[in-house]
């Protein structure tokens, strides 16, 4: 059952003149309860992909300027106001990068944690704080420490707070954003996996932005690339890692430094990502790319190599042809 | 038992923590106890005086300070004493208001200005004009406008203290927009209106309350110089600023009637002035070296 559809969303923001392509026509599904981890460097468009989802791209300058995204069949991008309002928190939440300042400092965590359950849940106050204490104690924080502020807690203690926060309401949805790349690994690895056992007892779907591949080996079914706006390649964990197919999937998977190989230097792919106010005609990718070849100057079409796996490229057009 | 007395010990709030630095400052603290002495002693002084603050008795006149009449009488045999207790809640209550009611319209200014971009330009040039005129032709202006007795000064008072509040304001809004925090509040599903008030105001509250501080020093100032020119408080109400006004004829001969009422101005605003500054330095702990 779908939870989830994204069709060819396109986001642009106006800087001045430019424009600048943020998202270029992404299609996405997540599954009820499943996890599916954004992959792509810094400014490929990820963020901008989770905030349209919330409704919270910012405008100006920002703006979505065609697609659609249902949640349950019902297009979010139609909805008012104070219908999405409704929504996030409730039935999509989003978990921020920093944990540091994504939480309000003059208020105690508390206090935060049952302003989502007060916005979205009728019941009185007391039980709004009951049911805060628990979600504090869910989350392995004591529920005595719900009085206290944010500054009196670690990193790692206030993402958890903001897990808290985001689970808070049972969404159907979690959008989580770089959830531990504010955090160091012993403490990313902990909160990974209360991140892991939690959406499995609430069956919350996932949408898992990172940059780290070996957080998306952890915790993801399925695994969609994003380079310069685009999915490049997206399949189930098995299809990405075992057989990634677009050039840039594979750049990725090389620039991994691998323990038993000695080598002096990172592999790394060659060239900076298209300046997303002047993208080049074709595929975005060309410029960086070793297979590059005539063609590829015009859009690459979408390749599906399996059920679950597709690729936006020539080249994986060029072999399933020639098979 | 003990858990819940746990949980109140480590409860700190910021504003405990800013109260505990503030404790720490002397000058601040020396401030904030005079401040008090002086709003006790003009709420409740004037009920204890044998005199009545408005008793002409010309046998006492131009008296100097004595055991029967401590700060001396004035030219119509006034009790100088009373006059400044009683001066003291003009004074007071006229500081207050004004700089509340600035308060509250500038700050409101500045936050829609920053919250909406829009408003933005309008309110900030409308600012930027009020900022532009010196401070006391504008006062005067106004109170030439409007006629001269103390509803109008108060008037003029509070729309010349709003535009410092409104920069403020929106200086403080623009930066907290910016943080995580807000798109957080956001995507959990608060309105508009949640974020301002739960969220926005409780942050941007520090330098407005150092402003509220240094505002009541500057309105006290300027009160008394519209009272002194005619412009504000009419006699015979005693305020302070008048009374110096009444006995500048006299300054050759009996000074004690214009410096004791203006020993009581300065002394609240050096009050007021430390109290300002120790908050500040409280309120913002990196900017005490």
């Amino acid at each position: 059952m779908e939870l989830l559809e994204i069709k060819n969303l396109v986001v642009q923001y106006s800087v001045g003149r430019d424009v600048v392509q943020a998202v270029n026509g992404i299609s996405l599904t997540v599954k009820e309860g499943a996890t599916i981890g954004l992959v792509g460097e810094t400014g490929a468009g990820k963020t901008t992909t989770a905030l349209s989802v919330m409704g919270l791209v910012p405008n100006p300058p920002g703006k979505v300027k065609s697609g659609e995204i249902l949640l349950d069949g019902e297009d979010l991008l139609k909805k008012s106001n104070k219908e999405m309002r409704k929504i996030r928190g409730k039935d999509i939440a989003m978990i921020f990068q920093d944990p540091m300042t994504s939480l309000n400092p003059v208020m105690t965590v508390g206090e935060q944690i049952m302003e989502v359950i007060q916005l979205h849940e009728k019941i009185s106050r007391q039980d709004a704080q009951k049911k805060a204490c628990e979600m504090l104690e869910l989350v392995g924080i004591p529920g005595q420490r719900y009085g206290e502020y944010p500054h009196q807690f670690s990193g790692g203690m206030k993402q958890r707070v903001i897990i808290a926060i985001a689970l808070a309401c049972n969404p159907r949805l979690l959008i989580a954003d770089e959830p531990t790349t504010a955090l160091d690994v012993t403490i990313q690895a902990q909160v990974l996996d209360m991140m892991r056992r939690l959406k499995e007892t609430y069956k919350t779907a996932m949408i898992l932005i990172t940059h780290d591949l070996g957080v998306v080996a952890e915790v993801c079914d399925q695994v969609a690339i994003m380079y310069a706006g685009e999915i490049v390649e997206k399949g189930t964990l098995e299809d990405i890692y075992e057989s990634p197919r677009h050039p840039y999937t594979i750049g990725l998977f090389q620039s991994i430094p691998d323990l038993d190989v000695e080598s002096e230097r990172l592999n790394i792919i060659p060239g900076m990502m298209p300046d997303p106010a002047a993208l080049p005609e074709g595929c975005n990718f060309c410029e960086r790319c070793q297979h590059a070849t005539e063609q590829c100057k015009k859009q690459p079409p979408v390749v599906r190599l399996s059920d679950t796996h597709e690729v936006q490229c020539f080249l994986a057009q060029d072999e399933k042809g020639g098979e | 038992m003990a858990d819940s007395r746990n949980r109140k010990r480590k409860k700190t709030s910021q504003a405990a923590e800013i109260w505990k630095r503030l404790q720490k400052n002397r000058m601040a603290m020396a401030g904030l106890c005079t401040l008090i002495v002086i709003l006790l002693l003009s709420l409740f002084g004037p009920l204890l005086s044998p005199y009545d603050y408005a008793a002409q008795n010309f046998t006492d006149r131009l008296m100097f300070p004595c055991a029967s009449h401590l700060f001396g009488t004035d030219n119509f045999g006034r009790d100088i004493l009373t006059r400044i207790l009683v001066g003291g809640r003009y004074t007071l209550f006229i500081t207050f208001v004004c700089i509340t009611s600035a308060a509250i319209m500038g700050s409101a200014l500045g936050l829609l200005a920053a919250f909406y971009p829009k408003m933005d330009n309008i309110i900030m040039r409308l600012v930027d004009i009020l900022m532009g005129i010196p401070t006391m032709l504008m006062c005067v202006s106004i109170v030439a406008a409007l006629g001269s007795n103390m509803k109008n000064m108060m008037i003029a008072l509070a729309v010349t203290q709003s535009p410092e509040f409104a920069r403020i304001m929106r200086a403080q809004v623009l930066t907290i927009k910016d943080r995580e925090f807000m798109e957080a509040a956001s995507s959990i599903g608060c309105s508009n209106g949640r974020i301002i008030f739960r969220h926005i105001i409780p942050n941007a509250l520090a330098p407005i309350i150092v402003q509220y501080t240094l505002g009541a020093v500057s309105v006290i100032l300027m009160s008394a110089s519209l009272s002194f020119v005619g412009m504000g408080v009419q006699p015979p109400t005693p305020e302070w600023g008048l009374m110096i006004s009444a006995g500048r004829d006299y300054l050759r001969d009996y000074w004690h009637i214009a410096i004791i009422p203006g020993l009581a101005i300065v002394v609240t605003a050096f009050a007021l002035n430390m109290l300002g500054d120790g908050l500040r330095d409280a309120l913002d702990p990196r900017l005490k070296q």
